[in-house]
């Protein structure tokens, strides 16, 4: 019962505190699109690389067969 | 009889394209419930679980072709049934990587000797004794037998290690011991609609790799 009654004391002090920690700040600067750049780019390459392994593959095997 | 080699058609390497390209965008531009502790990391659930799904399906795979193999004696199935274990196991590493990362910030602690994150690096290393044991054997048609039944057990003891022991106990990890799973309380409608195309886009990535890796053990292969 008083475990239960800390346990809440400190939720609540707690979600006082960390209230705003969420990105709102980068968000509204904008800056969360460069975070959506950045991981995009480097998807992208990875993504490139692979097409070019399929294409590259797809050219051996048509050798292999002729 | 000769099974067809594995070939993904092009519509699901373009859904796998477009399926992660919309993760990442969404992902991060997405409203996600306010939580505390987790706050922004609650993210991580687009990419780190989906890590996980995309390596059990690949094991999933690489399970079912070792069962063939065993019945068709087919060099084709023992080589898909390597290629997804490889690759599961690329997916796994991803996954303990960005957990590890994401306890960090919200446990404290990289590790935490929780049930779920040792069944979990159990389970990794079950697969690596795989890749270890199909490097000890020299003669082909032995290294597919013991590989097979090998395999077969591995898969087994990922799915109790990973998905059945912790759950019987207490775990620090969501989903587990007690504790909601993030669709319990956290994932609210929004963030299911990231999501389940990111665990689809991941999965099928994961399947394209293999199709691509399958492809070049094939072509160094004699007879294909």
């Amino acid at each position: 019962m008083r475990r239960g009654f800390f346990t809440l004391v400190f939720a609540a002090l707690t979600k006082a505190l960390f209230a705003q920690e969420m990105a709102d700040a980068m968000r509204s600067e904008g800056k969360i699109y460069v975070v959506v750049g950045v991981v995009v780019l480097i998807f992208i390459v990875l993504f490139a690389y692979l097409i070019w392994m399929d294409m590259r593959l797809k050219k051996l095997e048509k050798e292999k067969k002729g | 009889m000769k099974l067809a080699p594995f070939k993904l058609h092009i519509s699901i390497k373009i859904a796998a394209i477009v399926l992660v390209f919309y993760t990442l965008v969404a992902g991060f531009l997405v409203s996600v419930p306010e939580l505390d502790i987790l706050n922004e990391t609650i993210r991580n659930l687009f990419f780190h679980v989906t890590s996980w799904f995309a390596m059990v399906f690949l094991f999933l795979g690489a399970f079912v072709f070792s069962i063939r193999y065993l019945s068709s004696g087919s060099e084709n199935d023992d080589l898909l049934a390597k290629v997804f274990v490889h690759v599961g196991m690329a997916f796994g590493a991803a996954g303990l990587v960005t957990g590890m990362l994401w306890a960090q910030y919200t446990w404290g602690s990289y590790w935490v000797p929780d049930p779920k994150l040792n069944g979990a690096a159990i389970a990794m290393l079950a697969y690596l004794a795989y890749v270890v044991l199909r490097n000890s054997i020299t003669d082909e048609i032995m290294r597919a037998k013991v590989s097979s039944v090998y395999n077969i057990f591995a898969f087994v003891m990922m799915v109790i290690f990973v998905f059945i022991l912790p759950r019987m106990t207490d775990s620090l990890h969501p989903g587990n011991g007690g504790n909601p799973a993030f669709s319990g309380y956290d994932l609210d409608s929004t963030m299911r609609m990231v999501f389940y195309p990111a665990t689809i886009g991941w999965i099928l990535l994961g399947l394209w790799i293999s199709e691509v890796r399958y492809r070049i053990e094939r072509l160094s292969l004699p007879n294909q």
